[in-house]
């Protein structure tokens, strides 16, 4: 069973945000990167599924210099290659130009199984994992909170708004992880150490046939014009009281009479 | 540049869900601001009887694509007959509710069109006759306008964020002939949630407990109850196991926009915020006076849950007479 994975690295989810200078992006000097967390549970997945139908686990990611990191965190929770895609022309490119871009690479790469985050949770657009499956004509299953091969055929357990669908293919096929899929294994040092000897190929948009212009900022389907943090709300309004039944009625006699909510 | 604007609505078991009204809603503004019609389109099987219902919240027309093929939801079926009739129909603007199911379909449909989409969109603006789409990034932490190219572009609203608004048209039902062509996935079984929970991303009340709650949810179930609201969690009480991963609140987890949104017990790590920060009106209940939940709130009640929140229950069954 041949699993490719699709890694991001994002700022991780307790770092505050400030807006840049030029008010479409982040500032990032101070920022922690990680692996998506999203992407931690499909590597996890992928090393699960190696370990019961054998195979090798392939890390595919779009990214810089700094990426190199969370390429290797995959690489040293079991992986066993990985490629980045590391261009400048591949920079400022919008969800879809970075589905071309992975797409593209997976022509040079065995699949039977793609495995992606449901989103990445800096630019949250659901997009990429879908857009690679569409890109390379194979179906997919969102949102899985469980899977299982046999025969060459997945089925999936995906979750809905208060329903969970078990979805049936015939491999190959692209799914993208939901919470309570796995807890991924935390890595430990040594495995740090070992994984920076182990396959990590840096190619370029030429490498993997990628005409310069049809991806990155350039070819952008969708601009930020302008990025803000969200309004301040007015400064909180403490209930005070006597007693606990005191403060109780006087919260709801404002969210009643007030705000008109109750 | 294509004509006016086009809505997916999404139904299950024969009824829409509540975003698709949302979106017709949101679809009808745009399109007198557009000077422009409303279609809106809703596949299934034995779709038509309830097709005529969106003309009460604007549709001019709508498609009612009755196939048995397409009476499970699946991205290819839905994909291939939605980019077929969006090309013949070759609108200025695509909106659907971003549902689960939703998203799953935007992200297939616009990499199909080779187009530009925005998910999780609370606001469309026009502008110098330009679309202006509004939405939360970094889980909240961020705001962004975006522009979209891409022919037609597709924004997939946030579900709760915009109203519902009845404005009557003829809603004329249509019955387009279709091809669902090749279906790779099948839906092999179904399994409803217990009970008659409310969905967290659709509801209008949210109480979300934390560490606070030492893995006791029952104060935090009694008050969503009362309020006909869902129960919400911390990523602290969901990796503790006491709670489902569904229903944890936060980036990493749903995010939430009810018109009330009640924390307990929740101190307000960052990742939390950024998942309810949008909600109309937060209280929060905590022992500790320096939580940093407060600030992010709009009332706040220094105290123990254990004591505080019975204290609510017994206040809103007075003045509900219960």
């Amino acid at each position: 069973m041949e699993v490719a994975v699709l890694v991001k690295q994002v700022p991780d989810t307790e770092s505050l945000l400030q807006l840049a200078g030029d008010g479409v992006s982040i500032k990032t000097d101070a920022i922690k990167w990680v692996m998506n967390p999203y992407d931690e549970f499909a590597v996890e997945e992928a090393l699960r599924i190696r370990e019961a139908h054998g195979g090798t686990v392939t890390i595919l990611s779009v990214g810089s210099k700094k990426t190199v990191k969370t390429v290797q965190t995959a690489l040293a929770m079991g992986a066993d290659r990985a490629v980045l895609i590391d261009d400048p022309l591949a920079e400022g490119g919008d969800a879809l130009a970075t589905a071309k871009i992975l797409s593209a690479a997976l022509k040079d790469i065995p699949y039977d199984l793609i495995i992606a985050g449901q989103r990445a949770v800096d630019d949250d657009n659901y997009q990429v994992g879908s857009a690679v499956a569409e890109l390379l004509g194979i179906p997919q299953i969102s949102q899985v909170i469980e899977e299982n091969i046999l025969d060459g055929k997945i089925k999936c357990k995906k979750v809905l708004e208060g329903l969970t669908e078990v979805v049936e293919a015939a491999l190959p096929l692209l799914f993208t992880t939901q919470r309570g899929l796995n807890e991924p294994r935390y890595v430990k040092l040594p495995e740090i150490m070992k994984a920076k000897k182990k396959p990590l190929d840096v190619k370029t948009l030429a490498d993997i046939g990628v005409e310069p212009g049809t991806v990155g900022a350039a070819s952008n389907r969708v601009k930020i014009t302008a990025m803000k943090l969200p309004p301040e709300r007015d400064a909180v309004k403490m209930i005070d009281g006597d007693s606990v039944q005191a403060k109780a009625a006087s919260l709801v006699k404002i969210l009643h009479e007030e705000a008109k909510i109750l | 540049m294509g004509q006016g604007v086009f809505v997916i609505a999404e139904q299950r078991d024969g009824a829409f869900r509540k975003v698709t009204y949302e979106a017709v809603s949101e679809g009808r503004r745009l399109a007198d601001g557009l000077n422009s019609d409303l279609t809106a389109a809703v596949l299934g099987s034995d779709v038509e009887k309830i097709a005529g219902e969106l003309g009460k919240y604007g549709a001019d027309t709508i498609l009612a694509v009755d196939d048995p093929a397409l009476s499970d939801y699946s991205t290819d079926g839905y994909t291939n007959v939605l980019s077929d009739i969006i090309k013949a129909h070759d609108p200025k603007l695509v909106i659907l509710g971003a549902s689960m199911q939703g998203k799953d379909l935007a992200a297939r449909l616009a990499a199909r069109l080779d187009t530009g989409v925005v998910m999780e969109c609370i606001g469309i603006k026009i502008d110098n006759g330009k679309l202006v789409y509004t939405r939360p990034m970094f889980g909240g932490k961020i705001i962004a306008d975006v522009e979209l190219s891409g022919t037609p572009p597709i924004a997939a609203i946030r579900p709760n964020v915009m109203p519902i608004v009845e404005a009557p048209k003829s809603g004329v039902v249509d019955k387009p002939v279709v091809q669902a062509g090749e279906i790779k996935t099948s839906v092999v079984e179904r399994i409803k949630d217990e009970g008659d929970k409310i969905e967290l991303t659709e509801a209008d009340v949210v109480v979300s407990g934390g560490h606070g709650t030492n893995g006791d949810f029952a104060l935090i179930e009694e008050l969503a109850a009362l309020l006909n609201g869902a129960v919400g969690a911390s990523r602290f009480a969901v990796d503790e196991g006491w709670r489902s991963h569904g229903d944890q609140v936060g980036q990493t987890g749903k995010i939430v926009s009810p018109n009330l949104y009640i924390a307990c017990g929740i101190s307000g790590a960052i990742q939390h915020v950024a998942g309810m920060s949008t909600s109309k009106n937060i209280v929060a209940v905590n022992k500790d006076s320096e939580a940093p939940i407060f600030s992010k709130s709009d009332y706040g009640i220094v105290g123990d849950l254990f004591e505080v929140v019975p204290a609510i229950i017994e206040e809103i069954k007075k003045i509900n007479n219960i």
